[in-house]
């Protein structure tokens, strides 16, 4: 990951590829504005009379000065240019960038929840359709369909290397488009102030070569195995009864939906929303006390006991 | 050379004669911004209108009665109202009474029969989208037809005790004004809500 | 004794004989109770500004407690609760009451000694539009006080404002209080509006207006017709809120993104309300220090006009990432971008007239040359974000939140702190101290251009706005912590202000009549004026009355020291619209507690409004009519009892 894992001057992707020299372009005519106009006035002003207050601004005389029209004229003409110039080039970038180009062959439900991001995929074929919760994966190269959808108040879909960003509004179905031309991790955030924990709510989008996405969407449309040891299996017991009305463990009764399915947690590289890595340790953290973590998000403090916590631990290492 | 200019006018007016003053000004600046706020509801009923599904309208053919006599009602307390206003114009004091008196039942009557109107509804106000804006529309015209009476009432004092003449009346003709704006923003809620359906919007 | 119902306005000389008269007509009684009851345009002006320089101050502080929060990754000064009321309250108070209150102040004080008239065309209603701002001020407040302040953003979007995501009562007295808000906005717009129209001087025709009064007269019919939209969004949304309506909710028809467009409908023309009249002030007043008259002041006056209209045209932009179909976002962009057009006619003015002047450096005109540069690295980001592909990566982040504080700290801000300095000695008849304005400038010059600058790096690094911290390893540790530091010098820098202030009040240099040799009429009265400002009616030869024999403009010259008396009573003078002819003489009201009463009578209302309690609501209601009766009582000395002859016109 680079230095900056939410620039977007640059680009991995179609969408903000035509985003990001417009970008340049504008910024460019932008500081050198500025520094022209700098220039102007501090010149002007250092042809200054004298200084000091009152008596040395009333010692200079009143005079009616040259016609200064030219200056608004040429100011007016020469910004005209630039301008027109940006014009033009906006709405050309305007019709690359807004709709998604041919028919896509993938196309997945993302749902803005607060404080994390849901992602549905329909299946190849039926049975396989499957939710997973902060880590999208697409495939390189071709254009993937994102339907948007609010479950609370408005969010914002944005991976900056990627494309633009779009709000998702209760009610309302906003559709975005991605597509990565290089595989890598790009991350994105929620951008439209959502509550407490607007400032976690990070995901991240896995672009990768179609047999490996294949592989993983393969993987990902599975059900959960059956856990092997009895620590493993009082841990399934413990989650059946304090987290499987929130949460979706495919393949056994938990069947929650107001939480991140969790069928194959162990798959994801961040847990939280992009906040915590996805190790035994941080993930025994965050069942317990998620207030502690990010206060203010949906899930309550579990207060399990130490067994129970241990046995949780276990189960969840399950879900690969 | 140049000239030392100075004003030496005629014979000014002394305060407001007639309608003519600058109270006049100050309520055309209200009426404005109260047309604004009425159009910014029209408005939310055709944003929210256009974007709806099917059966957003409870009633594709709203009833119109008893709205339409009602609205005639309305209609014809401005004419009286105005009557009223002659009456002082003329310095015929029992003409003005009965002009603002009678805008003021005519007025009341219209408030009465919409609060009955409100009652008929099949729908309360958190019914849907279309039932609150109905009800707060209405309602909020209701509110400035209040003030409308309030305004009447005081003229009808004022007018009683002989406070208004031919030349000094701009009280007069300021609230005789918000009464007959009163009533033009109730042709707009009107055709809204009432004749647009029958037009073919947000069936 | 009847009043006579017309008159041959006396003319007459500006003598001592007839000061004493005037002065004698009207001056506000002394004590607590005439500081109640007056109707004074200078006294409800230097109010306005006091109050509404507290208030930035209050907001400052704000905004150092989440600069604080903000220096450094994962810090845990505020809890996210506490970090979201005080964004929001930042916000609010800035916006709402310092950036407008400000700039009605000091047009509220300049005004009708700069139009050569006696005072506003509403006295009462200009003392009522003071004592609505600073009971809504309290109002607004009173829930953050208590822990409860908004905390949705200043334009609390919804659903997040709605009930069930916002279940305390922050929203409902911030839905209440910019409802009440909202009545002192508007009295103080139609206020301008006939004052601009109706009172100025016989013979200032409308081309001879100065550009201070064609900035607020825009913001002021603005508001006029877009402040109702604001109230009637946050008067939807309580609805939403207590009475179970679905204005907003997708469940029963409502739809979220009606609020978005209400609330812009009137944001947008807000913030041009917030930055024209400020924009005239430096038009006005950089000239003085440039010794001659402002370049181009004709087509300044209309691009002001222009800008505003166009701005009713641009308020989708601020809505790009909402899901709008193609066209829309063609419109606006374009509309968007073409709006720079006419704020640069007078950007190029200003620099024109610096250049082909004989400039003074003083704290003034530093502060109005500054702004210069200011509004013009705002304007480009602003220009940079109406770009519909570009805005998509750039809004929501930190590069929108410079562009807003350069244009906010750039064009209203600066030219407020310079506009001091150049009006405090015709206000308090003395003068602000140079060599502690220097530092004051420069303090502040550097800290605001160390902490906002950076920030567009920030943004352009995709920090997104309104997070209450941050993470490490995402490139913006150095950049908040520099913005943080800034911030700090910054406000050091306003504190040097308050304290010349302070210092100068108490011991400033005496400042005569016309310190700066400026050219408008409020520089022909006494420092401070007196209560009636003109002994006689001016009347008006030129745009630049003061410097006529030097600048030989016109064929005519504007009379001073003989005109129009107006002296049988609290009289002023109404002239026609365009070419400022004599129409009327004006009987101006009394001073009376009736506009305070029906600021009391309305507060009463909203808080029973608030609290849901029908008691309250009824006694506020009872209350403001009450108040208004009085107020509107007809005048005995009007009366005829015998029927007037019939006049041709009237």
């Amino acid at each position: 990951m680079s230095g900056a894992p939410l620039s977007y001057l640059t680009a991995s992707g179609p969408r903000a590829a035509y985003t990001a020299p417009l970008t340049w372009f504008m910024l460019v005519v932008s500081i050198l504005v500025c520094v022209i106009v700098t220039v102007l006035v501090w010149i002007a002003a250092r042809r200054a009379r004298a200084a000091g207050g009152a008596s040395e601004t009333a010692s200079v005389p009143v005079e009616r000065g040259a016609d200064g029209f030219p200056w608004v004229k040429w100011g007016l003409v020469l910004s005209a240019i630039p301008l027109f110039i940006s014009l033009i080039w906006t709405m050309a970038a305007l019709a690359k960038v807004a709709g998604p180009p041919t028919v896509t062959g993938l196309a997945i439900d993302v749902t803005g929840h607060q404080y994390w991001w849901q992602a549905t995929y329909d299946g190849t074929g039926p049975g396989q359709a499957f939710s997973t919760a902060n880590e999208i994966h697409i495939p390189i190269g071709v254009p993937v369909l994102v339907r948007l959808h609010g479950a609370d108040v408005i969010h914002s879909f944005w991976v900056p290397q990627l494309a633009g960003k779009t709000d998702t509004i209760p009610g309302q179905n906003n559709v975005t488009w991605l597509q990565a031309d290089r595989p890598g991790r790009y991350r994105g955030q929620c951008t439209e102030y959502c509550g407490l924990q607007h400032a976690n709510m990070a995901f991240e989008v896995v672009a990768e070569p179609r047999d490996r996405f294949e592989a993983w969407r393969a993987h990902q449309a599975a059900m959960a195995p059956a856990p092997a040891d009895d620590t493993a299996r009082f841990g399934q017991v413990v989650f059946a009864h304090r987290c499987a009305s929130c949460h979706m463990v495919r393949g056994t009764p938990a069947a929650g939906t107001k939480g991140p399915d969790l069928t194959h947690l162990k798959d994801r590289r961040l847990i939280g929303s992009g906040v915590l890595p996805n190790t035994i340790g941080a993930v025994a953290g965050w069942v317990q006390s998620p207030q502690a973590v990010k206060p203010g998000s949906t899930m309550p403090n579990q207060h399990l006991s130490g067994p129970e916590l241990n046995a949780v631990s276990a189960y969840l290492e399950t879900l690969k | 050379m140049a000239e030392v200019v100075i004003a030496k006018p005629g014979k000014l007016p002394v305060g407001p004669i007639g309608r003519a003053g600058i109270g006049w000004w100050g309520i055309s600046a209200l009426i404005a911004s109260e047309a604004a706020l009425f159009s910014y509801l029209l408005f939310s009923y055709y944003y929210l209108g256009a974007s709806a599904p099917l059966g957003w309208l409870p009633e594709p053919h709203p009833k119109m009665m008893p709205v339409l006599p009602n609205t005639i009602l309305l209609l014809g307390s401005s004419f009286v109202a105005w009557y009223g206003e002659r009456g002082v114009e003329q310095g015929r004091r029992a003409q003005a009474l009965i002009g603002f008196g009678m805008a003021f039942l005519m007025g009341a009557l219209f408030a009465g029969v919409q609060v009955y109107e409100w009652h008929e509804r099949a729908f309360g106000i958190g019914a849907s989208s279309y039932a609150a804006l109905y009800y707060t529309t209405t309602g909020l015209h209701m509110a400035h037809v209040i003030v409308g009476l309030v305004i009447l009432a005081a003229l009808f004092g004022w007018t009683a005790i002989d406070y208004f003449s031919p030349r000094r009346r701009i009280s007069v003709s300021a609230g005789v004004l918000y009464w007959h704006f009163v009533d033009v923003v109730w042709l707009f809620v009107f055709t809204t809500y009432y004749v647009t359906p029958y037009l073919g919007f947000a069936r | 004794m009847r009043a006579p119902a017309y008159r041959v306005p006396e003319i007459g000389e500006d003598t001592p004989a007839l000061r004493a008269r005037l002065q004698e007509i009207w001056e506000t009684p002394p004590g607590l109770k005439g500081w109640l009851v007056t109707t004074d345009h200078k006294e409800i002006g230097l109010r306005y500004i006091v109050t509404a320089f507290l208030l930035l101050i209050v907001g400052g502080i704000e905004a150092l407690v989440i600069r604080l929060q903000l220096a450094g990754p994962n810090l845990h000064l505020l809890t996210p609760d506490q970090y979201n009321q005080l964004f929001t309250t930042h916000g609010m108070t800035m916006i709402f009451l310092y950036a407008s209150p400000i700039l009605s102040g000091f047009s509220n004080y300049v005004w009708p000694l700069m139009f050569g008239s006696r005072d506003m065309a509403f006295p009462r209603l200009n003392a009522l539009s003071y004592w609505v701002y600073l009971f809504a001020a309290f109002f607004l407040y009173a829930g953050f006080v208590v822990g409860a302040g908004p905390n949705a953003g200043w334009f609390n979007y919804v659903p997040l404002a709605e009930r069930p995501y916002n279940p305390g009562i922050n929203e409902d007295f911030y839905a209440i209080g910019m409802i009440f808000l909202g009545i002192s906005v508007t009295v103080g717009a139609a206020n301008f509006i006939v004052t601009f129209f109706k009172t100025r001087a016989p013979g200032m025709a409308i081309n001879r207006v100065p550009i201070f009064a064609w900035g607020t007269l825009t913001a002021s019919v603005a508001n006029l017709v877009v402040i109702p939209a604001v109230s009637l969004a946050f008067f939807l949304l309580w609805m939403d809120r207590q009475f179970g309506t679905h204005f907003f909710s997708a469940a029963k028809g409502g739809q979220p993104l009606l609020w978005q467009h209400l609330f812009w409908l009137f944001g947008h023309p807000w913030v041009y309300a917030i930055v024209l009249p400020a924009m005239g002030m430096v038009s006005d007043a950089l000239p003085v220090f440039c010794r001659r008259p402002l370049v181009a002041h004709t087509l300044v006056a209309l691009a002001t006009v222009a800008v505003m209209i166009l701005g009713f045209g641009v308020w989708v932009h601020h809505m790009f990432a909402t899901g709008l179909p193609g066209l829309a976002l063609s419109f606006f962009s374009t509309a968007s971008i073409a709006i720079t057009v006419p704020s640069a006619v007078t950007v190029f003015a200003w620099i024109a007239t610096i250049w082909l002047g004989r400039p003074v450096i003083t704290t003034a005109f530093l502060f109005f040359a500054s702004m210069i540069v200011l509004f013009v690295i705002g304007g480009v980001s602003g220009f940079m974000t109406a770009s519909v592909p570009v805005d998509w990566q750039l809004t929501d982040t930190y590069f929108v939140v410079a562009h807003l504080h350069y244009v906010l700290i750039g064009i209203n801000v600066f030219p407020v702190v310079g506009a001091t300095y150049f009006w405090f000695p015709k206000f308090t008849g003395k003068l602000m101290g140079e060599r502690l304005g220097r530092w004051n400038f420069w303090t502040m010059f550097a800290g605001f251009n160390l902490g906002f600058l950076p920030m567009h790096l920030t943004g352009l690094l995709g920090m997104p706005r309104r997070v209450y911290t941050y993470p490490d390893g995402m490139g913006w540790d150095w950049l908040n912590l520099i913005t943080t530091i800034g911030s700090f010098v910054f406000a050091v820098g306003v504190l040097l202000f308050v304290i010349n202030v302070w210092i100068s009040y108490r011991k400033g240099a005496p400042a005569g009549d016309n310190p700066w040799d400026a050219p408008t009429l409020e520089w022909a009265t006494p420092s401070p004026p007196p209560p009636y400002n003109f002994a006689v009616i001016p009347t008006i030869a030129s745009r630049h009355p003061l410097w006529e024999d030097r600048l030989q403009e016109s064929e005519g010259r504007s009379c001073l020291s003989r005109g129009m008396t107006l002296d049988q009573g609290k009289e002023a003078l109404s002239t026609t619209a365009l070419d400022a002819d004599p129409d009327r003489i004006l009987e101006m009201p009394e001073d009376t507690s009736a506009p305070l009463l029906l600021a009391i009578g309305m507060t009463i209302l909203f808080i029973g409004m608030l609290a849901l309690s029908w008691l309250t609501i009824g006694i506020g209601v009872l209350a403001c009519l009450g108040a208004l009766l009085l107020w509107l009582w007809p005048r005995r000395d009007l009366r005829e009892r015998e029927p007037a002859p019939r006049v041709a016109h009237g």
